[in-house]
């Protein structure tokens, strides 16, 4: 046992910025990937013939049922193995997407089924064709409704954005595990990186908090 | 599609499958104690209680699970904690999972309507005796589907601690791939071992769920 000694930190202090600066990256990236891929999910099974829909749907299942770690895996072999030299941080931000994405569609899936049949007649009798009416319409609603559940799995996925560091992109961990080579230091490193996660994520909470404020006034 | 490479490795997954199984009935087990004490906690009179609750739900859920177990396992002995990789799996996800299913376990007493508190209150019950004879049983049929979302939550999440050397389905996965290099193969099989686990616990959480309904 030896004592702990929050010093060594700083002299890393570079190495750890930058690795936060990759995770917000990742994150960012990844959650827009959830998001379009959310939204295409959704309408893909909502509306999609069978023969498209079914396998979006084995997908979707599939990916709720088993961990991210695994799926992460089989995106950064499973590339590589169809012939795509895809970097790790592609990998990486795919990985995170898809898996986010059906967690959204669902969401959104629901979100849609959720606004009043009313508004598609109102469109209809107008004489909007059946893609207008969703396009102008109904996923704009069902966006709007959705955007506090949708926000929660956004600071799921920061959270999660941290398993990409296993398959050796350089984000935060994989920062402090650099600083931890050549230190020791597990336990100071590790306490600061989950600091850092801590204050990203109320950084986060804040800026949905407005997002939905924003939506709630513009109603 | 490999089929004899499935057949071939099929048995080591299920061997695997067990110990994720076995981790993740540890630490629900784990989880629910804290669940109850951390809700406890928060509900309580006294200030220091609440605030640590407060705190501890906080942290465990503004941080990444992740991090928890490299502080409890990599970070543990230099502040005197040396634990087998397992031990500190079932007690890193036990701890986490019981900050999410301390918040389950609280918004199911707080849905249980003020009136009920108040009238028993008001016929001399002791707060405690309001807590156990009048809230709680009606807030237990309440809080078990939430539990049974952080359940199945736990089964996905325990792959976390591949990362820490335990050999359960992910790390045996994780091996897999490495040395065939057949990551489709190798995820089927390991996915349809999570599913079938996932599926039980869902089924289980739904027998318990009709059991308790109302009428």
């Amino acid at each position: 046992m030896q004592g702990l000694d929050f010093s060594v930190v700083p002299p890393y202090a570079d190495i750890l910025w930058l690795g936060v600066w990759w995770t917000v990256v990742l994150t960012i990236s990844a959650a827009l990937i959830s998001f379009v891929f959310g939204i295409v999910f959704a309408l893909v099974v909502l509306y999609a013939p069978k023969t498209v829909a079914l396998p979006v749907r084995a997908f979707m299942w599939l990916f709720m049922g088993t961990p991210l770690l695994l799926q992460l895996f089989l995106i950064y072999y499973g590339l590589g193995q169809l012939g795509f030299k895809i970097p790790a941080l592609i990998a990486g931000i795919i990985g995170l997407g898809l898996h986010f994405a059906v967690y959204n569609a669902d969401i959104l899936r629901a979100g849609i089924v959720a606004v009043d049949a009313g508004q598609t007649e109102g469109a209809r009798s107008l004489g909007f064709s059946r893609m207008q009416t969703l396009r102008h319409f109904i996923v704009p609603q069902a966006i709007r409704n959705t955007i506090p559940a949708m926000g929660n799995n956004l600071i799921v996925l920061l959270k999660e954005s941290s398993l990409v560091s296993i398959i050796g992109i350089a984000e935060l961990v994989h920062a402090a595990q650099l600083a931890i080579s050549e230190t020791f230091r597990p336990f100071e490193f590790y306490i600061t990186v989950a600091a850092l996660y801590y204050i990203l994520n109320l950084v986060l909470e804040a800026g949905l908090r407005q997002v939905e404020k924003n939506v709630e006034v513009s109603r | 599609m490999d089929v004899s490479l499935v057949e071939r490795v099929f048995p080591f997954f299920v061997e695997a499958a067990w110990i994720t199984i076995e981790i993740s009935v540890l630490a629900l087990a784990l989880g629910l104690v804290v669940a109850f004490l951390i809700g406890a906690a928060k509900m309580s009179r006294s200030f220091l209680l609440r605030a640590f609750g407060t705190a501890y739900v906080s942290l465990f859920r503004g941080t990444p699970c992740l991090i928890q177990l490299f502080v409890l396992y990599f970070g543990g002995p230099q502040i005197g904690i040396n634990l087998e990789p397992f031990a500190a799996g079932v007690i890193g996800l036990g701890l986490n999972i019981g900050a999410y299913m301390a918040e389950s376990i609280r918004g199911a007493v707080l849905s249980v309507d003020r009136g009920q508190t108040e009238a028993a209150r008001s016929i001399g019950f002791s707060r405690f005796q309001t807590m156990r004879k009048v809230v709680l049983p009606q807030a237990a049929r309440l809080m078990i589907r939430p539990l049974g979302v952080n359940a199945v939550a736990l089964v996905k999440g325990s792959a976390l601690v591949s990362t820490i050397s335990v050999v359960e389905l992910t790390y045996t996965a994780q091996r897999y791939i490495g040395s065939t290099y057949k990551p489709f193969e190798i995820f089927g099989v390991a996915a349809v071992l999570y599913m079938l686990i996932v599926y039980v616990v869902a089924r289980i959480v739904d027998l318990i769920d009709r059991r308790y309904a109302i009428a």
